[in-house]
């Protein structure tokens, strides 16, 4: 029987090895998986890359494991925030390495890494300093870069609504990253807000089929509004 | 020139002046910071739907007391409403609307405008800033149309629009039109073409604070 709901969050993340590559959903605090994140504090996974929009906030979320030493590098589009000092701290220093992507890049590359495609040519940042080292080529006449898939170890995904067989929801603004870095990864875990039975789910508003998702674990405390 | 006779235009009013150029049924994305404010003056008899890049078409004004939900925010994360009609996707389709020139028209902030139209607005080269680029390139060079919502001058007095761009380029030949506090100017192959300035301002004085070649295009 096919039963991806895990008892406790502690367990969702037992797994992360040192050295991981995990991707992580949210725009800003919208659709971060914060407890996903706490228990990937407790657990003690380092040297982390996170690949993620932003690099916290806060001192919570990704914030934390940043000011807890454990992230390596950080692969997103916008770091700075108005409280990102945890970021911005070990940053100056060059104690932590980032590569900056511009957002929609950022969601490509991972979209890319979830389908199966090694590669592929954008126009975004032609001209600019991101561009620097990479392949060029025009294309119907557009100059585009050429962009490598982004493919992970972990994605940690914040959803709405979870079933046993992984099938996910989100709710509002929420859904951002989710659906894309769901895709993208070895082992794929959704924090929900509410488990469903089997079948309660209406196929037509599925975001995330199962077959993406390893692992489902609800969380405490349900829905913030 | 004595620029503190002068009545420059404030935020509200270039703001609306930009939402003058907005046609009904245009989808609209609006970049964080000062073009945000557009929002408040969009018109009740036009029907302009605004796109939020992290994943939201039908955007409505800012949400207050019990609509609001932290779950539910615009590209600067603040709470938004929705409009009937509103859509929800995820990024890398909200991208492809971007990317794949869906956009009707984008109004984005800028540090420096080329007389090219290439634009430098998400680093100043400020070595201790950290840099953050967020959808600003792929918006720039994606909506059909670019708008850009900035001051003429700096702080220190020197044109924001210039030759060339000398801080890092977010994007080449991609502004369509400039909306400064005092002047509207249009980027064409031929050049810039001011539509229109402040009271007070003689099209000679914005040329010379201006500090590059610009055509009158008043229409009298």
């Amino acid at each position: 029987m096919i039963q991806k709901i895990v008892a406790n969050i502690n367990e969702a993340v037992s797994n992360i090895f040192d050295g991981a590559t995990i991707l992580v959903s949210g725009f800003g605090g919208a659709g971060l998986p914060f407890q996903l994140l706490d228990a990937l504090l407790e657990q003690g996974a380092k040297d982390l890359t996170i690949v993620s929009n932003n690099a916290g906030n806060a001192g919570v979320g990704i914030a934390k494991l940043i000011s807890g030493g454990r992230v390596r590098k950080m692969i997103c589009s916008f770091p700075r925030q108005p409280e990102s000092g945890a970021f911005d701290d070990l940053f100056r220093a060059g104690k932590i390495e980032l590569e900056l992507v511009p957002q929609g890049t950022l969601a490509e590359r991972i979209r890319a890494g979830g389908a199966g495609i090694g590669a592929f040519f954008t126009p975004t940042a032609y001209g600019t300093e991101l561009a620097v080292g990479k392949e060029i080529k025009e294309i119907n006449g557009v100059q585009q870069i050429l962009e490598m898939s982004i493919q992970a170890d972990f994605a940690l995904i914040k959803a709405d609504q979870g079933d046993r067989w992984g099938n996910l929801t989100y709710h509002g603004t929420g859904r951002n990253f989710g659906p894309v870095m769901a895709t993208a990864a070895t082992c794929t875990i959704a924090q929900v807000n509410r488990l469903v039975e089997l079948g309660e789910l209406n196929p037509e508003t599925i975001i995330t089929p199962g077959i993406f998702v390893k692992r489902v674990v609800c969380i405490d405390g349900g829905k913030k509004k | 020139m004595d620029l503190s006779q002068l009545k420059k235009r404030t935020t509200a009013e270039i703001a609306q002046r930009i939402v003058e150029d907005i046609p009904d049924g245009a989808t609209v994305n609006l970049g964080i910071g000062q073009p945000m404010t557009i929002s408040n003056y969009l018109p009740p008899d036009r029907e302009i739907i605004l796109h939020s890049e992290n994943g939201l078409l039908g955007m409505g004004p800012l949400a207050v007391g019990e609509q609001i939900d932290h779950e539910v925010v615009n590209a600067g994360k603040q709470p938004v409403t929705m409009l009937p009609g509103a859509s929800l996707f995820h990024h890398a389709d909200s991208f492809a609307m971007i990317r794949g020139g869906h956009i009707d028209i984008c109004v984005l902030g800028g540090f420096q405008v080329s007389v090219a139209g290439d634009l430098a607005n998400w680093r100043t080269g400020d070595p201790k800033a950290i840099p953050a680029v967020g959808g600003a390139m792929d918006l720039a060079l994606g909506a059909k149309k670019l708008f850009v919502m900035m001051e003429h001058l700096t702080k220190s007095g020197v044109s924001k629009i210039v030759n060339t761009c000398t801080y890092p380029i977010t994007g080449l030949a991609v502004v369509d039109c400039i909306y400064t506090d005092l002047a509207t100017i249009l980027v064409t192959p031929s050049g810039l073409v001011a539509l229109d300035w402040v009271d007070g301002l003689s099209f000679e004085q914005l040329r010379e604070l201006s500090g590059v070649e610009i055509q009158n295009g008043k229409k009298s």
